[in-house]
């Protein structure tokens, strides 16, 4: 494995890793508070001891997206010296505002978490609000800084470095609007469809076990979860359509390789699944769908999509990967949107988010998708990640140019994948042993109550 | 110390990542602190210790770690050329700190939410404990690899041994004693402070023994420290001894260090929180100063890797807005959680 291969691969690692962990700290703190303030204004208490049960898991997940964090926030260095050399003063401005927006969150997930009984009811709501808001604007101005590597602004290259820099003018990029409304919505669609599913699960699953009051929890959770959920998830395409008409203007190469566009043509095709050959210069086994492509991207069946052979060979990304991982992403988020459509059609029939038991079919949808949001932003973050390749920074810097020179990169890429293994191995373990197995079990949840209000 | 103007946008952003660390030391130092603690807790207390140590860390830890990241951010934005020189070169220790960030949080948020008292749960309380070492220790190596001004560009351009390059400049004596000291310096903190926070007589003279023994250890390693300096880190020695202001620092620490023992032996537990959070403060900047303008030397100074004007000028502004945001926000969180803030 080669020095270059081994960091990006660390890289990939440490922000698939990551991500799923951003995701649930930007949407969790959202649902938690929706469930407190039904609690405050209904006084039922299934909610308040949903806010409870989501809390203690949002702190552990919360605790490992923290501490991933800090490690990408080293490894931009670690890995990429020169691309932190080169664009530091450049894009700094957004990760030192995240920083403050991260500061804030950690602040207000501690008041959360710890002060239950420490300030005044709604003191404590307005803290989860904050922890919800603040999660929201940190993951905003990370991926502002990411949407800059494809769409860099703010500077002018004279001799191979920037001059002029604006970071105002960076953080203001093209790519920044979609990149991030698109980021913003996968946060709450995965996870609000994650958790739904869960507790649809088990409502399925455990349909005759359950007793009544239990049976009132798992309904209470997963209408908390499906009014983030729904909207999310039937508007993400629509995002996603933004996202791909900027990147079919912005990065021509990046959109043929996700298409499977080889070759310059008016009226192209929108290809559904197969294969592209880089050899060949032809996407295979596809179902076709004539000029909707051209359609699709410019409004109009007849406009001209560039194709990859119009770029240099060696400034394409590797096609297949891009082409595989986008098809990916769609398929995972038009099933989610259908199935969300499904249950928001059932939803309003009920004029209320509380699915019945006997709701059976739309349960075991939700079942099915549980996984697939985060499936299809780890999709999404490659489609975007080896599509961007071989540049670190679209058009003007290298990723081969960027990358340490210390040799035996291998070794810390094993060490951090064997750490995030192992870690991801244990929060999904202990969810399952705190959470979902003695979901219901009274004493289990009066002790849980107890840890997240404790003593000074 | 140099003769240019003191006050340029550069040097108040490499003051304000200097504040920053030094607050980093004192809230997450002292968290770390209390995981060296946590594994050496013994006698009839054990149990009792460790249960005051977590439920000290539990609601503050997340927000004193995101002083380091503060750390990281201004310096990648405001100085470039220094971060990817340091992220080079230290490559190794960083990533080891790395680990022990990853395992000590973690573990100690396990250790939190796993109700069941087992063996697994005493398993992620010794990884707390034992990456709650490793991560100060590795620290002050970073720290202590920078003052010794062997990190300069000439070790990457010639060609040179793997170990040469990456491995020297951190695994020799100076970087190890100032890991060291970076070590029982939290030790200290952490026993310090809970001295305040024990509810109880007996565990807090536990705690006040802790303390003594740390504050005497931090003698000692202090006092090595220096005697390495003058051999390993010219030029933060040559500053200790000749320049009159970082003299002061020393004299300054010294004088702290001896009224946080007097505090903790007479049992004004107060004072001597104020006291040891002095003398580590005085040691920090006292390092700083030594090295200022240097960044990363032999080479890079605050001036010559300092980001455009636009970028310091903007990041001054929101260093200020965001201070505003934060501030409150703190003083909020110590009030709810802290007795006495």
């Amino acid at each position: 494995m080669s020095n270059l291969l081994a960091a990006r691969s660390q890289m990939a690692v440490s922000l698939a890793f990551h991500i799923v962990f951003a995701e649930v700290g930007i949407a969790m703190p959202l649902m938690m508070v929706i469930a407190e303030w039904r609690w405050m204004r209904t006084r039922e208490h299934v909610y308040l001891e949903l806010a409870k049960r989501w809390a203690k898991g949002t702190a552990i997940l919360f605790a490992v997206g923290a501490v991933s964090g800090t490690v990408l926030s080293f490894e931009l260095g670690l890995l990429w010296p020169e691309f932190m050399r080169f664009a530091g003063s450049i894009i700094g401005m957004p990760f030192s505002l995240e920083g403050f927006a991260f500061f804030t969150e950690a602040i207000f997930l501690g008041v959360y978490l710890y002060g239950w009984e420490k300030i005044s009811p709604r003191a404590h709501l307005a803290a989860g609000a904050v922890v919800a808001l603040s999660g929201v604007a940190s993951g905003i101005f990370v991926v502002i800084a990411n949407a800059w590597m494809n769409a860099p602004a703010g500077f002018r290259l004279i001799g191979g470095q920037p001059v002029d820099v604006n970071p105002i003018a960076a953080m203001a990029n093209p790519g920044a609007f979609s990149q991030t409304l698109h980021m913003t919505i996968a946060a709450y669609a995965s996870t609000a469809i994650a958790v739904g599913g869960i507790h649809a699960f088990v409502l399925l699953r455990q349909r005759k076990s359950l007793d009544e009051r239990l049976v009132r929890f798992h309904r209470g959770a997963l209408a908390v979860a499906l009014s983030i959920g729904i909207p999310a998830a039937i508007l993400q395409p629509l995002s996603g359509d933004l996202s791909a008409r900027f990147v079919a203007r912005i990065q021509p190469v990046k959109f043929a390789a996700m298409e499977g566009q080889f070759s310059s043509e008016r009226g192209a095709p929108l290809r559904i699944g197969g294969w592209p050959s880089e050899v060949e210069r032809r996407t295979r086994f596809a179902i076709e769908i004539p000029r909707a492509l051209s359609l699709l991207a410019y409004d109009d069946a007849n406009a001209l999509v560039r194709g990859l052979e119009e770029f240099p060979r060696n400034d394409w990304p590797p096609v297949p990967v891009v082409h595989v991982s986008f098809q990916l992403m769609v398929a995972l988020g038009t099933t989610m949107a259908i199935v969300a459509t499904w249950a928001g059609v059932v939803v309003l029939r009920h004029k209320s988010f509380e699915l019945s038991p006997n709701d059976r079919p739309l349960l075991l949808g939700l079942s099915i998708i549980a996984p697939f949001g985060f499936l299809a932003t780890e999709a999404g973050w490659f489609t975007t990640e080896v599509g961007r390749q071989p540049w670190i920074i679209f058009g003007v810097l290298r990723t081969k140019e960027a990358v340490t020179p210390m040799p035996g990169l291998i070794v810390p890429f094993v060490v951090v994948s064997l750490l995030y293994c192992g870690l991801g191995a244990v929060v999904v373990w202990l969810l399952w042993r705190q959470i979902v197995k003695t979901t219901g079990d009274r004493t289990q949840v009066d002790r849980i109550s107890s840890a997240t209000t404790s003593r000074p | 110390m140099s003769t240019q103007p003191f006050l340029t946008p550069q040097s108040e952003i490499a003051g304000a990542i200097a504040v920053a660390l030094n607050i980093y030391a004192l809230s997450a130092g002292a968290d770390f602190g209390g995981g060296v603690w946590d594994l050496f807790a013994i006698g009839p207390r054990r149990d009792r210790q460790r249960e005051l140590i977590a439920n000290a860390i539990a609601p503050i830890w997340e927000a004193n770690h995101v002083w380091l990241i503060l750390v990281v951010v201004l310096l990648f934005t405001a100085f470039p050329p220094a971060f990817s020189r340091l992220m080079t070169l230290l490559h190794i220790p960083l990533t080891l700190m790395l680990l022990g960030i990853v395992l000590r949080g973690s573990a100690f948020t396990f250790r939190s939410y796993d109700s069941q008292r087992d063996r697994v749960q005493r398993r992620w309380g010794r990884i707390f404990a034992i990456a709650s070492i490793l991560t100060p220790l590795l620290l002050g190596v970073i720290l202590g690899a920078i003052a010794t001004g062997k990190l300069s560009a000439a070790r990457l351009s010639n060609p040179a041994s793997f170990a040469e390059v990456y491995v020297q400049p951190w695994l020799a004596p100076f970087p190890i004693g100032v890991g060291a000291l970076a070590l029982v310096l939290f030790a200290l903190l952490a026993a310090v402070y809970l001295t305040v926070e024990a509810k109880d007589a007996a565990l807090r003279e536990d705690f006040r023994r802790r303390a003594l023994w740390a504050g005497t250890a931090v003698a000692v390693v202090a006092a090595m420290n220096l005697y390495l300096a003058r051999a390993h880190a010219p030029l933060v020695w040559s500053e200790l001894t000749e320049g009159s202001l970082a003299m002061g620092f020393r004299i300054g620490a010294a004088i702290s260090a001896l009224g946080a023992m007097a505090s903790l032996w007479l049992r004004r537990f107060r004072w001597a929180r104020v006291a040891a959070a002095i003398e580590v403060s005085l040691i920090l900047w006292g390092w700083a100063l030594g090295q200022y303008p240097y960044l990363v030397p032999p080479d890079l100074t605050v001036d010559n890797s300092a980001a455009p004007p636009a970028t310091l000028r903007l990041l001054a502004i929101a260093l200020v807005a965001g201070l505003a945001l934060l501030l409150p926000s703190l003083r909020y969180l110590f009030k709810v959680f802290k007795e006495g803030y």
